[in-house]
C-alpha cells in the first residue's frame, strides 16, 4: 500500500491523452524468392499467375468423370454440388439458371478456383495438365470453345465469357439504396 | 416439512394423537416421528443441490445442463460434411455478446486442424519489402480491440423464398454473430512491408483445405482491419479461424478470411470464385451486383419470436438485436400493429459501429391476434426496408444480403409463426 501512495501522484502526473500505437516492431522476415513462388497461387483474369500447361475436352472429359462427376452430375449437369453446364434457362427466368456459361465472368477463375479447392475430397490432386484438361472440358459442355481447342496460360485468359459484362461493381458506386 | 398446523400436540412432549397416523399413512409418520435433525433434511427451502457438495472444479466451464437446447443448428453438404453453415441460436440469446461456441460458421471445405508453430503469414505482390510473419512475432505486435458483428452475406436468404419459412429466428438470422476481436491493426503490418503506389486491392487466402480467396479494397484494410487473434478474450476457435483471422468490421462474412496466411498486394481483384460466381447478387434485369461488400442495416426480434408461446395476456419485454455495417445504429421502431403504427424502442448501451445493438421495449399483450415488426436506422440514415420494398428494388434472385423487416404474428392463442406482412 506504501508503494501505491507513493506512486499514485507521478501516475497521475504522467496521465497523457492515450493514443494508437502504430509503430511496428520490424519482426517480419524478408520472404525468400522460393516461398513466393511456391505459395503465391492467385491467378487473374488477364492470365497473371498461370502456370504453363496445356489440356483439351476429350482429356478433360476423363479427369472429370474420375474427380468430379460424383458431385457435379453427368456432363457437369449438378448433384450434390453445383451445376456447371447444361443451363435450360436464362439469368432473367424464374428461376435463373447460374451456372459457369450464363453467369461466370471470366475462364480463369475455372482453373484457379479448380485448383485451390478441387476436388473436395483431394484438393492439390490434379496436375496442371489435367487443370488446363478439366477447365477445357467444362467450357466445351458450356458451348464456349470447341471440343479440340487447346487450353493453356495463353488461350484460356483469351476466352471472352458469355456474362463478361454482366457485373455492377457496388463498391465503385457507392450505392446506398435499398 | 409437515405442517404444525396439523400436527396439534394432545399432551405436552410432543405427544400427538395416535389416529393421526392412520389418517396420514406411513409417509406421515416418519414425520411424525422425526427427530430436530431429519425435519431440517426435509425442509423445502433446501432444495437438493444445496444437501451436498457440488461438482468440482473444472479446466474449462461448460454451459448448464439445463440449457442443452441453445445450440447452433448445422447443415453440411450431404457428400462432404465440413461444407456448409451453422447459425447462432439469436432466440435463445441476450445482450450482444455471441459466446464462442455459438458463433456461426461457414466453411467451404471444414475446419483445419491448425499448429500455430507451423502457420506463417506472407505479405507480398505489390510492396517493396515481401515479408513473412510467425505467430511468435505477430504476437508480440501492438493489438487493438474491435466489439463488432460478422454476418455472412447469404445470412436471412430464406426471405427471399414465396413462403414464409417457419423456423426459429436464430436459425434464419443467426449467420451473425457479435465478438470483441482483439488483433494486430492489419494498417501496420501493411505499413512494415511498404505497399507500393500502385497497389489497389488485397487479396486473402485462408490456409484451409479449400483455399478460399477474396479480394479487399486497399483502403478497407488501411482503415479498420485487424488481424485477429483472440476472439472474446481467448484464442479464436479452431471454427472462427484459428490461428489468425482477418476481420473487416461491417463487412461480408466471406471478406473476414479464417486461416489467413497470405496477402496479396494488387493493383487489379483477382475475380475468385467466392466474388465472381458466388456473394454475388443476380437483378431481374439479368445484370448482377458485385463487391456488395457493406452489410446494410438489419434489426429482428428475437424476443418473442417464432416457436415461443405467450401463456398469458399481460406484459411482456419485447427484446431485438439491430446492426449495421455502415456504423451505429441510432434508431429502431417496433411495432406491434403490422406496421401500422410505430414506438421508438430503447437501446441498450454501449451503441458501438458496426456491432450488434440490443433493443428493448415493454409491451402488453390484450390477448388479439399482433404482428410485430422492427426497423432499424443507422447514422447514415439508412433505413432497415420492408420485404416488398426490397424486392421491388433486387427481384426474388439476388440470394445475398437480405435485410428486410421481420414479421411476428401473435395468434389470439400466444402461438408465433413468421409472416410476411
Amino acid at each position: 500500500m506504501s508503494m501505491l501512495k507513493h506512486f499514485l501522484p507521478t501516475l497521475l502526473f504522467f496521465s497523457i491523452p492515450v493514443v494508437a500505437i502504430e509503430v511496428s516492431p520490424n519482426l517480419g522476415k524478408a520472404a525468400s524468392d522460393q516461398q513466393l513462388s511456391q505459395w503465391n497461387k492467385d491467378i487473374f483474369p488477364d492470365g497473371q499467375g498461370l502456370p504453363k500447361g496445356k489440356g483439351t475436352a476429350s482429356y478433360g472429359k476423363k479427369i472429370y468423370n474420375k474427380h468430379c462427376l460424383s458431385c457435379h452430375g453427368f456432363e457437369g449437369t449438378g448433384s450434390s454440388a453445383d451445376e456447371l453446364a447444361g443451363a435450360s434457362h436464362s439469368l432473367t427466368d424464374n428461376p435463373p439458371d447460374k451456372i459457369i456459361g450464363t453467369y461466370w465472368p471470366y475462364a480463369t477463375t475455372i482453373f484457379d478456383f479448380t485448383r485451390r479447392s478441387m476436388p473436395l475430397n483431394a484438393p492439390g490432386i490434379l496436375n496442371t495438365n489435367e487443370l488446363y484438361a478439366v477447365t477445357a472440358y467444362l467450357l466445351y459442355l458450356n458451348g464456349i470453345i470447341e471440343e479440340n481447342a487447346i487450353m493453356n496460360e495463353k488461350t484460356l485468359p483469351a476466352v471472352v465469357m458469355p456474362n463478361r459484362h454482366g457485373f455492377i461493381n457496388i463498391y465503385q458506386q457507392q450505392d446506398k439504396n435499398p | 416439512m409437515t405442517q404444525p398446523t396439523e400436527l396439534q400436540t394432545i399432551a405436552g412432549g410432543g405427544l400427538l394423537d395416535r389416529r393421526v397416523f392412520l389418517k396420514k399413512g406411513i409417509t406421515f409418520s416418519v414425520a411424525a416421528l422425526a427427530s430436530e435433525s431429519l425435519l431440517a433434511e426435509t425442509d423445502p427451502a433446501q432444495l437438493p443441490w444445496m444437501k451436498t457438495p457440488g461438482e468440482p472444479l473444472s479446466n474449462y466451464g461448460q454451459p448448464s445442463a439445463h440449457e442443452r437446447k441453445t445450440i447452433r443448428w448445422t447443415m453440411g453438404n450431404s457428400m462432404a460434411d465440413g461444407n456448409g453453415v451453422s447459425w447462432t441460436p439469436l432466440h435463445d440469446l441476450e445482450g450482444t455478446i455471441t459466446p464462442n461456441g455459438l458463433h456461426f460458421e461457414r466453411h467451404h471445405n471444414g475446419v483445419p486442424q491448425i499448429d500455430p508453430a507451423q502457420h506463417q503469414l506472407l505479405i507480398h505482390g505489390a510492396v517493396k519489402k515481401p515479408l513473412v510473419f510467425t505467430m511468435e512475432a505477430l504476437l508480440r505486435y501492438p493489438m487493438s480491440s474491435k466489439l463488432c458483428f460478422i454476418e455472412c452475406g447469404g445470412n436471412s436468404n430464406a426471405g427471399w423464398r414465396d413462403v414464409p419459412i417457419q423456423t426459429a429466428a436464430g436459425y434464419v438470422h443467426g449467420m451473425s454473430s457479435c465478438s470483441e476481436w482483439t488483433g494486430i491493426p492489419l494498417k501496420i503490418l501493411l505499413n512494415e512491408a511498404r505497399v507500393k503506389g500502385r497497389a489497389k486491392w488485397l487479396i486473402a487466402e485462408g490456409a484451409d483445405a479449400s483455399a478460399m480467396n477474396v479480394s479487399i479494397p486497399l483502403e478497407k484494410a488501411m482503415d479498420d482491419c485487424i488481424l485477429a487473434v483472440y476472439q472474446n478474450g481467448e484464442r479464436i476457435r479452431p471454427e472462427n479461424g484459428y490461428p489468425l483471422r482477418l476481420v473487416a468490421p461491417g463487412w461480408e462474412g466471406v471478406l473476414n478470411v479464417k486461416w489467413l496466411h497470405r496477402l496479396h498486394l494488387s493493383n487489379k481483384p483477382a475475380m475468385s470464385r467466392n466474388e465472381t460466381s458466388k456473394y454475388t447478387e443476380l437483378l431481374p434485369s439479368g445484370k448482377a451486383r458485385q463487391f456488395t461488400f457493406v452489410m446494410d442495416a438489419k434489426s429482428l426480434i428475437t424476443h418473442p419470436s417464432y416457436g415461443q408461446q405467450l401463456n398469458k395476456t399481460g406484459y411482456y419485454q419485447i427484446s431485438g438485436l439491430a446492426w449495421s455495417g455502415r456504423g451505429k445504429i441510432v434508431k429502431v421502431e417496433v411495432s406491434a400493429d403490422g406496421g401500422k403504427t410505430w414506438a421508438v424502442a430503447e437501446l441498450q448501451d454501449p451503441v458501438l459501429s458496426k456491432c450488434f445493438t440490443r433493443f428493448r421495449i415493454p409491451w402488453h399483450w390484450n390477448g388479439q391476434t399482433a404482428i410485430l415488426k422492427s426497423r432499424a436506422t443507422d447514422e447514415t440514415g439508412y433505413v432497415q426496408p420492408e420485404r416488398d420494398a426490397l424486392i421491388a428494388a433486387r427481384g426474388k434472385h439476388g440470394y445475398f444480403h437480405y435485410n428486410a423487416i421481420v414479421s411476428w404474428q401473435i395468434s389470439n392463442h400466444g402461438e408465433i409463426t413468421h409472416v410476411y406482412a
